[in-house]
């Protein structure tokens, strides 16, 4: 199964022709991930890795009959029209890779994806990958070393940050735990799909046995999911690291998310809240794949 | 978050209509002084720091006459409140306040949109108000789309049973303070107090408003110098590295100083991450052994090697540092060569004295720890480098062994080659420096290994000497990618020939202040 995506899922990319778009959709294409169609204002008409290119996504969507998922790979201030225009065309999953989108921007991207009922990922994100399946965004870099670094199994990965998720599925990978979906939420303080709905999607998936979870200090998701397991809503096992132990207030460490503001969204606050809830809170990071193997045994 | 000052936060308000005390912004107890007399009342001469509790600091005095309010402004004029030295008094009208209200716009990550809080006890902090009289306190989210309307807002004042008049009076504020929010992104703007006088004016008497980091583009009105979420202004090291993230544009640069005030064998270790998860689970794990931290820095999103390197020399600016850690994510996405070349090129010019560890693991680590290893021998200090199978906890223990063992000896930095002048020089300027070859070097040299190891392959041999494949406005803009390759591989396989000049702007005249 897998959540969000996998190698069945028609993917958009929006600002195909870019720098980044253009090599990470041949990433993508690499790995397994079915990109139909790309986009990018006057563009239309021209081919990059053999993906036709249109100016809008509407026209993508014409030519296509129906797309699942848009990557958007254009700059931050172009973010939201680019949110707003795949919406509008009718796709139901955005894959908002860009740092630094203005907050106002994502918050109409916000209210109008609620409106619609579509979900994103990001901004600010690496992007997700279901091992064997499907990449969208830039997680792996390349595609012989996302294959050599995940494969597919049993345990979910949400994370907050792009470089750590790679890191929790390759040391997993390293036991031989497999991964269902490794999902990068994105840094930012408001971000599509926080820990606490992405945990809701693993609850769903049949595949999906545990999941661990890379939390940072600053903001609520982490306290969310602890409120989702003290309402049974998510009962799998979660095994979580939050990074930031150490952080002043009022600084920023490299994540806009991962600043505390006004004594919340301290480390001890969300390490406190999640081992009350019996989530399995890990101090090394090392200790990651020998915590998750005891929480699959716990179920088995 | 990017704050404004208090003067500029209510020269904003003022634009809005919404009423500020009369008055002005001093630089000079003069200054305030003219200001006091044009006022021609009773004064508040107020410092302008991003501090809290200003008034428990000294930071607030009131003054009957002109002459006093120049002694006031005196006082407060750069003096350091919590360490950051007040360079300009806000001079008012002192008002004659019967109640005092708060009123705030924040952006709630929760509630996933702007959010207005009212409430009827003002003066102390939102989280006091909230703990003595939670009954007095109103919310409401706000439609991103259609903002906050105005009999919204009287409601949500209502709440806190606020009548008639002043209900209109202090809802058009709450309005009106909603409509400058969203005109200039914030993501807090804060009138704590807005104050009711004693002729029932509705005046806000603080205004602390701080303007969202990735907006900041988009209001260069506001003349905001440095977005970034400090809670005090910027070290002059910052502003340099500031500078360096400003002028290009490929990947992130992240560089705030945690402490200026330290000497060396005190533990402070200079800290430079990898993407925001590793580095702060590096940080941690430096903390964790008893290390402190002078500074906090991220290089990540793929940056080239030269911009790595001007992250590595600011790091090493700061003087009193015992150590240089170097760690990110573990398993990173981008190619890690490009930081390897970057780190050596500063430690090698640096002459380092201190030990580093360099972890860098992910895509092509094996060759980036190669880098590291091998061009680093001849220093001093050891440098050791790890890749994705080394925990950040390891490298941290590696870095204990090599301070416990490396006896610091200062060392001068290496003099930079510029070329000899006498020489065969052949340049071009690349997207943020200068690269240059001496061909008369070149002439006696066997490997041109610069062709080879250029890795986007823009270098060729000419009679002999290395040149340009492409021309020198393709290099210029950004065929040369600066992945310092050539200059490395000439240094230790070629004849010394090629120099890379990536000028820091301020960075030397910095370090000749403080003597490095």
């Amino acid at each position: 199964m897998a959540i969000l995506i996998d190698e069945h899922k028609k993917v958009l990319v929006q600002g195909i022709t870019g720098r980044e778009g253009m090599v990470r959709t041949r990433l993508m294409q690499e790995y397994g991930t079915r990109i139909v169609a790309g986009c990018t204002p006057g563009k239309g008409g021209q081919e990059i890795q053999g993906v036709p290119v249109f100016d809008t996504a509407e026209e993508a969507l014409e030519k296509e009959g129906s797309i699942d998922v848009s990557a958007i790979f254009v700059p931050a201030p172009l973010v939201k029209g680019a949110a707003l225009e795949a919406m509008e065309a009718g796709i139901k999953l955005l894959v908002i890779v860009p740092d630094r989108v203005p907050i106002y921007d994502v918050l109409e991207i916000d209210q109008e994806a609620t409106r619609r009922g579509v979900k994103f990922v990001g901004p600010n994100t690496l992007g997700l990958c279901s091992p064997g399946k499907a990449i969208v965004g830039m997680i792996g870099g390349r595609a012989e070393f996302a294959r050599q670094w995940f494969s597919p199994g049993e345990v979910g990965v949400t994370s907050r940050s792009g470089g750590i998720t790679t890191s929790i599925a390759y040391y997993l990978n390293k036991q031989g735990i497999g991964q269902s979906t490794i999902v990068h939420v994105g840094g930012d303080v408001i971000v599509g799909l926080p820990h606490s709905e992405i945990v809701k999607l693993f609850q769903e998936d049949e595949q999906t046995k545990a999941v661990v979870m890379f939390g940072e200090i600053g903001g609520s998701q982490e306290e969310q999911v602890a409120e989702l397991i003290a309402e049974g809503k998510f009962t799998k096992p979660l095994v979580a690291f939050i990074g930031g132990a150490a952080a002043k207030e009022g600084t920023r460490f490299s994540h806009a998310g991962a600043i505390i503001e006004g004594g919340r969204g301290t480390y001890q606050d969300k390490v406190k809240r999640l081992k009350e809830v019996g989530a399995y809170v890990v101090d090394n990071f090392g200790d990651i794949p020998a915590v998750t193997k005891k929480a699959l045994r716990s179920i088995s | 978050m990017a704050r404004l000052y208090e003067y500029q936060g209510k020269e904003l308000l003022k634009t809005r209509k919404i009423p500020i005390p009369r008055g002005g912004v001093a630089s000079t107890p003069q200054e305030a002084k003219e200001i006091a007399e044009k006022l021609d009342c009773p004064v508040v001469i107020k410092a302008q720091a991003w501090v809290t509790g200003r008034a428990a600091l000294g930071g607030i005095k009131f003054a009957a006459s002109p002459q006093e309010a120049q002694q006031c402004a005196a006082d407060i004029l750069g003096r350091k409140f919590k360490g950051v030295t007040v360079e300009k008094v806000l001079v008012e009208e002192k008002l004659d306040i019967e109640r005092e209200f708060f009123a705030s716009i924040i952006i709630d990550d929760q509630k996933r949109g702007p959010v207005a809080i009212f409430s009827s006890k003002g003066g102390t902090g939102i989280e006091e108000i909230a703990r003595q009289y939670p009954s007095q306190i109103a919310f409401r989210q706000i439609n991103v789309f259609s903002g906050l309307r105005d009999y919204q807002a009287r409601n949500l004042v209502r709440q806190t049973g606020l009548t008639g008049g002043l209900q209109l009076k202090v809802g058009t504020v709450l309005t009106r303070l909603y409509q400058l929010a969203r005109q200039y992104e914030a993501r807090s703007a804060e009138l704590n107090p807005l104050v009711v006088t004693r002729s029932g004016d509705v005046i806000a008497a603080d205004c602390r408003i701080a303007i969202d980091d990735y907006a900041v583009f988009r209001h260069p009105e506001l003349g905001i110098e440095i977005a970034r979420e400090l809670d005090r202004p910027a070290t002059p090291l910052e502003k340099i590295a500031y500078k360096v993230e400003e002028g290009d544009f490929r990947g992130t640069f992240y560089f705030i100083q945690l402490t200026e005030d330290f000497n060396k064998d005190e533990g402070y270790i200079g800290f430079h991450g990898a993407g925001g998860g590793g580095s702060m689970m590096s940080m941690d794990a430096l903390l964790k052994r008893g290390y402190k931290l002078a500074n906090f820095c991220d290089t990540s999103g793929n940056p080239p090697a030269s911009k790595v390197y001007r992250a590595a020399k600011i790091i090493l600016s700061q003087s009193n540092i015992d150590g240089y850690f170097a760690s990110g994510s573990g398993v990173a996405s981008q190619e890690q060569f490009h930081s390897a070349r970057g780190l050596v090129k500063a430690f090698l010019e640096e002459n380092l004295s201190i030990p580093a560890v360099i972890r860098l693991g992910g895509n092509s680590e094996e060759k980036a720890i190669e880098i590291i290893q091998t061009y680093t021998k001849d220093l001093h200090a050891p440098v050791e480098g790890y890749g994705r199978d080394d925990t950040p906890d390891f490298c941290v223990s590696r870095l204990e062994k090599l301070l416990s063992k490396h006896k610091v000896k200062p060392s001068p930095p290496a003099a930079q080659s510029k070329g000899s002048p006498q020489g065969d020089l052949y340049s071009f300027d690349t997207l943020t420096g200068t690269l240059r070859i001496d061909h008369s070097q070149c002439l006696a040299c066997q490997s041109k290994v610069c062709v080879k190891e250029c890795i986007p392959k823009i270098l060729k041999i000419e009679g002999e000497k290395a040149v340009l494949a492409i021309t020198t406005e393709e290099a210029k803009k950004g065929g040369c990618i600066e992945c310092l390759a050539c200059e490395l591989a000439c240094r230790f396989h070629g004849n010394q020939a090629i120099s890379i000049l990536l000028p820091i702007p301020e960075l030397e005249d910095y370090r000749r202040e403080r003597m490095l």
